[in-house]
């Protein structure tokens, strides 16, 4: 089937795997956001996707029930999530670096707890079938949505909202740019910044259970290949803002989405530069996104990387 | 600590204490460094101890094995030996840049093109007497890194693009162009079981130290880091790369250029582990494939932290560090251990690095 549709087929799939790829980055990007907005930069964020796919993935096989992995899994992140907050939070301490530190630690916890759970099979999230008015299969399974993704969209919405709009929100913001001022108001800026950061983390683990959950629903040490990583400089890239991270995270699950897809069609010569399609991507938008002079557009002041 | 300085120094005005931090306590106390680092370690490894007793094993007898696979035997010296010659080298590639202040993390990247630089070298010059052989592959190797981790340090100075998502992004991309490279163009179709590329000639393999199974690639790195302990503190460039590290600010006003010291101290730790990789694919695997992407690079960056960017302390490290990956196996086979057991590991001693400069000038009376 797919062959007779030709290149049509690669459209098709890369944009049902625009939809279907970019939910981890999604919710990746909006805890980096939340993380960001707050003053701190949580480069582990990668660490933490791979110890939530693992941990949602061992509750589902442990438990039967995908959702309380989805559970499982945002609570590991949050833990990640507050251990660099509490280690940044101590004087002399780079973020950027404690990032880089959780990312060896997530990954190495992840691959130690989860040798037991490469071979058995867990009950996955089941998928909402908005493609069934057509007879294509490549359509049906393009339409098949996952929960999680409508939950991050929802989501999108609602921090943009509670971030602009809400009393946290603001005390939120004040970390980020001006913690002086924050201090000057009596605020505690590290807590600010504990909660924000495990609140990432949370949300980060969550994108990490729809890796393993979601079709075809396995775990292996292979599952996250630099998503958590191109998520938090997606972030750049939407100028910290919760919605345009949703449009971002299409355009990137699109390019995860392309390699596959051609190998579909039999193009198969550049498999692995096709899959670098990604990174490629990412640095591209990076570039672009930055700049030598001033400090970026929409960047919180307080945060380091973009200075 | 005013909020309002514009372009070059961090809005925040944190800069000059978290690049102390990056830079570990290389200004101060030697003896501080060394207890801060040797405190983290102690802390790291109870940390693990209680991980494995809740994991149902005996921490006493773990560490006896961890012992025995890193120093116990002359083979598992000679094993730690040969571990920690590329590690030596890509910590390198952390150490140079921390030096002008930035984070560059991409020693596996530049590691990989220094191998596939020496095998492409090495395929192309068959026929050239052994030794010269061995050292234009090993030159083709670092110059492939040395361009690989100079183009992050360009885009940081020209594009001010964040050196450590940059470097990050290529050691991605890196694995994606060997792949390719060892899947199609350059595969060796003679070897069915494997993708891997052509294979440098025989003559140009690097043989063992005599009486050691060890091969010369430790003397290299041992060599690299001389050279680098020279280059940052003995030397006016080493002196201007201080003083950008220390403030950029300082720095633009003494008149110095950035931009070069920016990409030397890239293209410079790039070198070190490209050179990592090109002797990975002369002494040991004689061809580029899956098995350059070990983790070396990682490992690199960790050693660096832990050696608070000290060039010599990172020999010394890089033989604990190396140790631990070495009883890797020992730990798997003895007790049933995942092989990720050693990354954990190395995790915790991470994150008790970086905990431990919040000590930094409180540990001993008088400091700081």
């Amino acid at each position: 089937m797919e062959g007779e549709l030709g290149w049509w087929g690669v459209l098709i799939a890369v944009l049902g795997g625009a939809v279907r790829v970019s939910t981890p980055y999604l919710f990746v990007a909006l805890g980096e956001t939340l993380t960001e907005r707050a003053g701190r930069v949580n480069l582990g964020l990668e660490g933490t996707l791979v110890l939530g796919a693992m941990t949602a993935f061992a509750t589902s096989v442990l438990t039967g029930s995908p959702w309380l992995g989805v559970l499982a899994a945002g609570f590991a992140g949050l833990c990640l999530g507050a251990l660099h907050a509490v280690i940044c939070n101590l004087p002399r301490v780079n973020d950027i670096a404690v990032g880089i530190a959780l990312f060896v630690f997530g990954t190495g916890l992840a691959f130690y707890l989860g040798k037991d759970f490469i071979q058995p099979r867990a009950e996955m999230l089941p998928g909402l079938p908005l493609g069934d008015w057509s007879e294509i299969p490549a359509i049906q399974s393009a339409l098949e949505i996952s929960p999680l993704f409508l939950l991050g969209i929802a989501l999108a919405f609602f921090l943009d909202w509670a971030l602009r709009r809400t009393r946290w929100g603001l005390l939120l913001r004040m970390a980020g740019e001006n913690a002086e001022a924050g201090r000057a108001l009596g605020l505690s800026v590290p807590r600010i910044r504990l909660a924000a950061t495990a609140a990432g983390g949370f949300l980060s683990g969550i994108g990490g259970a729809f890796l393993s959950l979601d079709y075809p629903g396995n775990w292996n040490e292979g599952l996250s290949s630099g998503q958590g990583l191109m998520a938090v400089a997606l972030v750049i890239f939407a100028r910290w803002n919760p919605i345009r991270c949703f449009w971002a995270s299409l355009l990137f699950g699109g390019a995860t989405a392309l390699g596959p897809a051609l190998q579909t069609v039999g193009i198969s010569s550049g498999y692995y530069l096709f899959n670098a399609a990604p990174y490629m991507l990412t640095l591209l938008l990076l570039i672009w996104a930055s700049s030598p002079r001033e400090t970026l557009v929409g960047a919180p002041r307080e945060l380091s990387i973009s200075r | 600590m005013s909020g309002t300085d514009t372009t070059d120094a961090p809005a925040n005005g944190r800069w000059p204490e978290s690049l102390r931090s990056l830079l570990g306590s290389a200004g101060s106390g030697g003896l501080e460094a060394v207890l801060l680092s040797a405190l983290a370690l102690v802390v790291a490894f109870f940390l693990f101890g209680v991980f494995v007793t809740v994991q149902g094993h005996d921490p006493a007898a773990v560490y006896r094995t961890l012992w025995l696979g890193a120093f116990g035997t002359r083979f598992s010296i000679e094993n730690t030996l040969t571990l920690a010659a590329p590690i030596i080298l890509t910590a390198m590639a952390t150490l140079i840049p921390a030096r002008v202040g930035l984070l560059v993390i991409g020693g596996e990247g530049a590691l990989i093109m220094g191998g596939l630089g020496a095998v492409l070298a090495g395929v192309a010059l068959a026929g050239l007497p052994g030794l010269l052989g061995i050292a234009i592959c090993c030159a083709a190797g670092a110059l492939a890194g040395a361009l690989w981790l100079a183009f992050a340090g360009a885009l940081k100075h020209w594009r001010g693009v964040n050196e450590t998502i940059a470097t990050l992004l290529l050691n991605y991309i890196a694995i994606a162009i060997m792949l390719h490279l060892v899947t199609g163009p350059i595969r060796d179709l003679a070897v069915p079981i494997k993708a891997q590329s052509w294979s440098i000639p025989e003559a140009f393999r690097m043989g063992d130290i005599p009486g050691w199974s060890v091969h010369w690639g430790l003397l290299i790195g041992v060599a690299v880091v001389a050279c680098v302990h020279v280059l940052t503190r003995h030397t006016v460039t080493g002196f201007s790369m201080a003083i950008l590290g220390g403030n950029r600010r300082a720095a633009q006003m003494a008149g110095l250029d950035i931009g070069r010291l920016t990409l030397l101290a890239c293209a410079v730790g790039g070198a070190a582990a490209g050179l990592a990789g090109a002797i990975e694919v002369v002494a040991v695997h004689g061809a580029a494939s899956e098995s350059l992407v070990v983790g070396f690079g990682y490992t690199g960056i960790l050693v660096a932290f832990l050696a608070r960017q000290n060039a010599l302390a990172v020999l010394l490290v890089a033989l604990i560090i190396g140790g631990i990956a070495a009883s890797g196996g020992l730990l798997q086979r003895r007790f049933g251990m995942p092989d990720a057991a050693t990354d954990l590991l190395q995790g915790m001693i991470f994150l008790c690095v970086l905990a431990s400069n919040a000590l930094a000038g409180r540990l001993l009376p008088g400091g700081r």
